[in-house]
């Protein structure tokens, strides 16, 4: 994106002294606030901005930086748990919920000299693919589509996270992905958007939703910026007993574009007639474009993707059911008072949890319930096996898979499918990487003939995040994509 | 009574054992575990469930459980899964409680009790690792429950029985063994009253030869006596019913300790849904055999093995061993006791004397105002013939009360028996011959008067004469 700082680019101006972390801050505070109708933001971190600013500003001046982006001011989604700043999940029974700690990967932030503008709007729990479902209402997509000046989803439920960034609300935001949910509104926001490996960035402080699947990541404007916050946010953390303890790369200063004699897949499942024209172009010409760079494009088989997406709504339901128990009025959030236990625990949850929500405590419920579970969470698992056994054959042929990211651009709000069932097929390309544990990134190609963003998904094996973004880096630089949205909520 | 009761009756009792690892910190979180501290004030942010807090496992924790399951002679599982048990209540802060369900740490195993017809075996089923949850406290205040943290996470092993039990007694005897097990390991501390060990007990009744009948659980028992008078109420309570022609609910019961009666607490059809499933959060418990190997090296000589140790070092009778090795202070004080010394004494001395003052007292080992090395010196003084067995309760008691040692009180006393012979001959001597009339009456049949004697003799010597060498003294003169 030109005309916008990057985490590189900015860095890069703050070591010049051409620009303070004040400044930049401020700027951020006023685009952020003549953006409040894109209600990206759940809160704003105002005066605590500042303050961090002009540490930094006095860390540059003594060098006595924390880190190379000491200063930089990010965007964070409301799930992550942060000292002293309200943390909502945007969700009503935790509207007024102010942690007294801070979540490891927003610590590594603080470690690192970035600054937090605030918490950004998501979908409920992280449940959703169209943020409509926050308590704190719709986020608007930056983009709109040509000639039209309806609104449009940015997708979810890191919808906040990406529409910051893609409306330069933030130099970079800190989004998380259980299904899709950094991937799918990367893509529909015209951002780049990483999930790691599962276990390569700690979970610890963060709300969980599905804890063998949810995973945090960064959404940028470019790859190279991927690359520079996930080596900030990623590593070891004995708080997280699922966190890997494989070493993590230097992301950044490894980053090499060259992919001369890789190979990758093409998986034959994703083709679908039902999709968009453009996408499947794209879809074509990125693969051309690695031939052409020197890759070998191979076609491979993924037998079992087609059932990832209900495995997915049993086991990730399952986890949450459980995971969301422990809101239950009794030690904080909301506590509507009732005539006993039972009854406070009903209207607490009852006027707490949105639809959606209900909706997946619901399922999940259900298929745990005794005399279900064989039917429905057992075999789920049994399908996850086979997903991910599905991707280890594959990487025994490709080094890196190429698929599309979601199965449409950008949609009206007002558009979205009323049946929750077609809703969830927004995440039908990302979700079975989340089964199956591995590095996705979605970033964009093009725009379609609406001019919106049309995001690929790239995804390599387990811990193999260095190829995943020398992969990503490659076509970026290729393509050179520089498409930024009209900035409507300026007029 | 009991035997009474239940005649034509079979009873079978099946035990839950929820034993407190003792451990510094709780299974998942670093909170302390300390007993009786300010309410709340042992919460870690994973105890309390904030937002995001994920469970990691205390190693040592895992430890304990395995040593207690080698002291179960039981299998080790070399792989087991943490799931957790989903139930809403005030004091469960997560919404549910990480135990082992399918795939528990320990598997099969047994323990051997002592019962009136000799040895039994009793199978333990499993061992598994869980949370204990917080405690809620309804009589704070008139509207509302208050809850107290400070237990929430700390480890307890759940130790599940066969249903190899057919009396109360046998019951008791096997929750006293394995909390001795326990307490040999030093995995658990055993302190009922505090909680650190409580029985969930299983009790059905049937006529023999028919098929087992339909069992209830009594719920939380905290002692051996609520233990065998719950089973006891338990299983008149059900051969009435069915006695009556009706038939025992599957339930959960609470005991009353006061009433010494039990009541429904749940029916089978309220139990709870837990909507078990492996634990996300956790990844598989998988155990080294290296490790496992070197846990079983290091455990320590366990009551059975001590017992059999004594039977033959010290040829104790059964029951005298068992007395000793069911308490680890015990058979510890008994071994630094016996040394050197002759067991039969030093056994009625532990078992009689000393545990009468304990239980007297009501201590328990441990906290003994006798050390071993007192009590082995008051033995001396009574296997050196200084003093009477008589003589040495009346030191044992004095020690008791001043805390001195047995030879100063005797000094102090001038308890030391007269066993030198020419002193005691002297003695006697002037006993006859200041009697002149009974030694008559006695050499002319009247053997009573034996006794007449040598109370005479003992009391001229103060009580001092060796009792035994006044008897030998007077039988020989008086036969001349």
């Amino acid at each position: 994106m030109k005309d916008s700082y990057t985490l590189k680019s900015l860095a890069v101006l703050l070591e010049n002294n051409k620009i303070s972390s004040k400044e930049v801050t401020s700027e951020y505070l006023k685009k952020i606030e003549s953006g409040k109708e894109l209600n990206c933001y759940n809160t704003v971190s105002q005066e605590k901005a500042l303050i961090d600013a002009e540490k930094s500003d006095e860390r540059r001046k003594s060098q006595n930086l924390k880190s190379k982006y000491d200063g930089i001011p990010i965007g964070i989604k409301d799930l992550f748990c942060t000292k002293g700043v309200t943390t909502t999940a945007s969700s009503k029974i935790l509207s007024n919920f102010i942690p007294n700690y801070e979540s490891t990967v927003t610590q590594k932030c603080c470690d690192s000299g970035l600054i937090s503008l605030g918490k950004l709007n998501c979908d409920e729990f992280a449940m959703g693919s169209t943020n409509k479902t926050s308590f704190f209402g719709s986020v608007k997509n930056p983009w709109k589509s040509l000639n039209s000046d309806n609104e449009l989803v940015p997708g979810g439920s890191s919808g906040g996270s990406a529409a910051a960034v893609s409306g330069d609300l933030c130099v970079a935001s800190l989004g998380t992905d259980t299904g899709g949910s950094i991937r799918q509104p990367a893509s529909f926001t015209g951002t780049v958007g990483l999930k790691p490996s599962y276990g390569r960035v700690s979970r610890w402080g963060i709300v969980a939703f599905a804890s063998s699947l949810d995973q945090a990541g960064p959404i940028t404007k470019t790859v190279e910026d991927a690359a520079i916050f996930l080596d900030i946010i990623s590593g070891h953390d004995e708080k997280d007993s699922t966190s890997s303890i494989s070493p993590k790369e230097n992301y950044y200063e490894n980053l090499n574009p060259d992919i001369k004699g890789m190979k990758i897949g093409i998986p034959k499942e994703f083709r679908s007639d039902k999709l968009p024209v453009s996408t499947q172009k794209s879809w074509d010409e990125c693969a051309d474009l690695l031939k052409t760079n020197g890759a070998e494009i191979v076609d491979i088989n993924l037998p079992h993707t087609m059932s990832a997406l209900p495995a997915y709504y049993i086991i990730a339901p399952a986890e949450a059911s459980s995971n969301l128990a422990r809101y239950d009025g009794v030690r904080y959030g909301l506590r509507v008072k009732g005539n006993d236990l039972i009854d406070m625990y009903e209207k607490t949850r009852s006027e707490g949890f949105g639809d959606e929500v209900k909706r997946r405590i619901l399922i999940g419920t259900y298929v745990l319930s005794s005399g279900y579970y064989d039917a429905y969470y057992i075999k789920a698992q049994k399908i996850r096996s086979l997903i991910k056994s599905d991707y280890v054959e594959a990487f025994k042929k490709v080094d890196a898979i190429l698929t599309p990211s979601t199965p449409s651009t950008a949609f009206e709000i007002a558009n979205e499918p009323s049946d929750p069932v077609q809703n969830y097929l927004n995440d039908i390309f990302t979700v079975p990487v989340n089964l199956a544990g591995l590095p996705g990134i979605s970033l964009p190609f093009a725009n379609d003939e609406n001019n919106l963003p049309i995001g690929l998904q790239l995804i390599t094996n387990s811990f193999e995040e260095q190829k995943l973004l020398n992969v990503a880096r490659n076509i970026e630089k290729t393509i050179n994509y520089s498409e930024t949205p009209e900035k409507w909520w300026l007029k | 009574m009991v035997a009474q009761m239940i005649e034509g009756w079979n009873l079978v009792i099946g035990i839950e054992i929820h034993a407190q690892v003792n451990s510094k910190s709780k299974l998942f979180s670093s909170s302390p575990t300390d007993f009786g501290s300010k309410p709340n004030s042992q919460v870690s942010l994973i105890d309390a469930a904030m937002p995001g807090m994920l469970p990691v496992i205390n190693k040592f924790c895992i430890e304990q459980a395995v040593k207690s399951g080698i002291g179960l002679n039981a299998k080790i599982n070399k792989n087991s899964i943490f799931d957790r048990k989903n139930y809403f209540y005030q004091d469960l802060p997560q919404g549910y409680q990480i135990s082992q369900y399918k795939d528990p740490i320990v598997g099969e195993g047994f323990v051997e009790i002592e019962t009136k017809n000799g040895q039994k075996k009793i199978g333990v089923e499993r061992l598994h690792l869980e949370q204990d949850a917080g405690k809620s406290l309804h009589d704070q205040d008139p509207n509302f429950t208050f809850v107290d943290l400070n237990r929430s996470g700390i480890a307890l092993m759940e130790i599940v029985s066969k249903p190899d039990m057919n009396s109360p007694e046998e019951a008791v005897e096997y929750v006293r063994k394995v909390r001795s097990i326990l307490r040999y390991l030093g995995t658990c501390d055993g302190n009922m009253e505090q909680g650190s060990l409580r029985a969930d007990v299983n009790v059905s009744v049937n006529k023999p030869g028919n098929e087992l009948g339909t069992r209830c659980e009594i719920k939380n028992l905290n002692s051996f006596k609520f233990i065998h008078a719950a089973i006891v109420y338990e299983a008149r309570r059900q051969i009435k019913l069915i006695e009556q022609g009706e038939s025992v609910n599957q339930e959960t019961r609470l005991f009353n300790t006061q009433s010494g009666e039990t009541r429904s607490m749940r029916s089978k059809e309220d139990a709870h849904d837990y909507r078990y499933f492996p634990d996300p959060d956790l990844l598989p418990l998988t155990l080294d055999d290296d490790w496992i190997k070197g846990l079983q090296d290091s455990i320590p000589e366990l009551p059975d093995q001590i017992k059999e140790r004594f039977i033959n070092e010290y040829s104790l009778s059964s029951y005298d061993a068992n007395i000793i090795v069911s308490d680890k202070a015990t058979s510890e004080y008994f071994e630094d006791v016996v040394k050197n010394r002759n067991p039969k004494l030093v056994t009625t001395w532990v078992t009689g004397e000393l545990f009468s003052i304990l239980n007297k007292k009501n201590l328990i080992m441990e906290d003994s105002p006798i050390t071993s090395k007192q009590l082995g010196e008051l033995i001396d003084n009574i296997e050196n013939g200084k003093i009477s067995n008589r003589q040495a309760k009346e030191v044992l008691e004095e020690m008791c009360e001043s805390g001195k040692g047995a030879s100063e009180i005797i000094d102090e006393k001038g308890l030391s028996q007269i066993s030198d012979e020419n002193e005691i001959e002297s003695l006697v001597d002037s006993v006859l011959n200041s009697n002149p009339e009974n030694v008559k009456k006695y050499k002319n049949g009247k053997d009573k008067l034996f006794g007449f004697f040598v109370g005479e003799a003992m009391k001229l010597s103060k009580g001092k004469a060796n009792p035994k060498i006044v008897n030998d003294l007077i039988k020989k003169k008086l036969s001349q």
